[in-house]
């Protein structure tokens, strides 16, 4: 149904969507509407997944298994999700919502590995694209085992943790994750062993970001790599050209930064205490 | 250098969305309370779930017999999905919640 029809009802689902999301996010920050906006928010959020599946492409019978894959995907996921959010106790709420959200930086870090992939066979890069893509999958990916060394850490399942020189092992590690992404852009290189390479680094960083940090700055953290994780969103919106997740991953990542912040400063902490601070041990923390 | 000039000045549309997008992230939430924070950040970790589409397009672009397209396609959408629709629900309890304890 790629008619002009189609294409026209997709964009005009699209805008329905981002303008729930932003309803949504300011109807969250008031107490007495805060229930209805996260409900008009995930309306506008079912809107724009249906009209994508329906309008984006032409239905043909060949594509049929991708449709039967997807819609076991949207089931699977809606069933597990909605079994470990309704199961989870109040009390363990942080961490399921970082758990969640490493899900989502889970998710972008794949689809830079698919287009990366869809690049090789390719054969032409497109300057745009590739840096789109490896940004898409740093941040995806810290976002992701972040999240989930965050999870675990609420779950009392990881310790606190702090390497000997963890700070000076950050600093290089977050060097050669721009060193080595500048160079796979610049390079044009499309060889998989520098991506899965980055991919590694990433995933390292992101453990050994969060490791340190002590648990009750968890809440600050976990709010930070949400903001990441938009960010990551934001990328693939670039990516695709599509307007939905462009501004729903914005949104995320420029509120979820101011947010952090407050969350600092109701804390009576700052940012880079909360990050840098606890390097040294968690006795800075709680 | 000519290369980034006209990597600009094509998104240049994109370019514009963003900054306007981030001056409008940072003016919606500015005024939150300090009990409403944990609720804002998984509904907003909820919406950043939109990622999904971008998994739903590999999978409808993926031609039937590219397996790790395919594949990985499949992962990326339940993997999306987990963060949209648990994103949702427990923001939901957790304002249920919230309810409870004012009245």
């Amino acid at each position: 149904m790629t008619s002009i029809l189609g294409l026209s009802l997709l964009e005009l689902c699209y805008i329905i969507a981002s303008v729930t999301f932003i309803f949504g996010l300011k109807m969250l920050s008031s107490p007495d509407k805060a229930r209805k906006g996260n409900l008009i928010a995930a309306y506008g959020m079912g809107i724009a997944i249906i009209a994508t599946i329906l309008f984006k492409e032409e239905l043909t019978p060949e594509k049929w298994p991708n449709y039967a894959l997807i819609l076991a995907g949207l089931v699977v996921g809606t069933v597990i999700g909605t079994r470990m959010a309704l199961k989870v106790k109040m009390t363990a709420m942080p961490q399921m919502v970082s758990f969640f959200n490493g899900m989502g930086g889970a998710c972008a870090a794949v689809i830079s590995l698919v287009e990366f992939d869809h690049l090789m066979h390719a054969g032409q890069v497109e300057l745009g694209m590739m840096i789109v893509i490896i940004l898409g999958l740093i941040i995806g990916s810290v976002s992701f085992s972040g999240s989930i060394i965050a999870y675990g850490k609420l779950e009392g399942k990881i310790a606190d943790r702090a390497l000997p020189a963890g700070q000076v092992i950050n600093i290089v590690l977050l060097l050669a994750i721009l060193g080595l992404g500048a160079f796979i852009v610049w390079s044009g290189s499309t060889s998989p062993i520098y991506i899965y390479a980055l991919l590694a680094i990433s995933l390292l960083y992101g453990v050994l970001f969060v490791m340190p940090i002590g648990g009750a700055d968890m809440p600050v953290v976990i709010s930070l790599l949400n903001s990441f994780t938009g960010m990551a969103a934001a990328f693939g919106g670039f990516l695709y050209d599509n307007q939905a997740m462009l501004t729903g991953g914005i949104l995320v990542g420029s509120a979820g930064t101011i947010l952090t912040v407050l969350m600092c400063t109701a804390m009576n902490r700052s940012l880079t205490n909360v990050i840098i601070g606890s390097f040294g041990g968690n006795s800075a923390a709680g | 250098m000519d290369n980034l000039l006209s990597l600009f000045y094509e998104n240049r549309e994109f370019i514009f969305l963003i900054i306007v997008s981030i001056f409008l992230g940072i003016e919606v939430i500015s005024n939150v309370p300090a009990v409403l924070h944990t609720p804002l950040m998984s509904g907003a970790n909820a919406i950043h779930g939109v990622v999904i589409i971008g998994s739903i397009i590999i999978m409808l672009e993926a031609d039937p017999t590219n397996y790790f397209a395919l594949g990985l396609g499949f992962l990326a959408v339940v993997l999306g999905t987990l963060n949209v629709v648990g994103g949702f629900v427990v923001t939901n309890r957790m304002l249920e919640m919230f309810k409870k304890k004012e009245k």
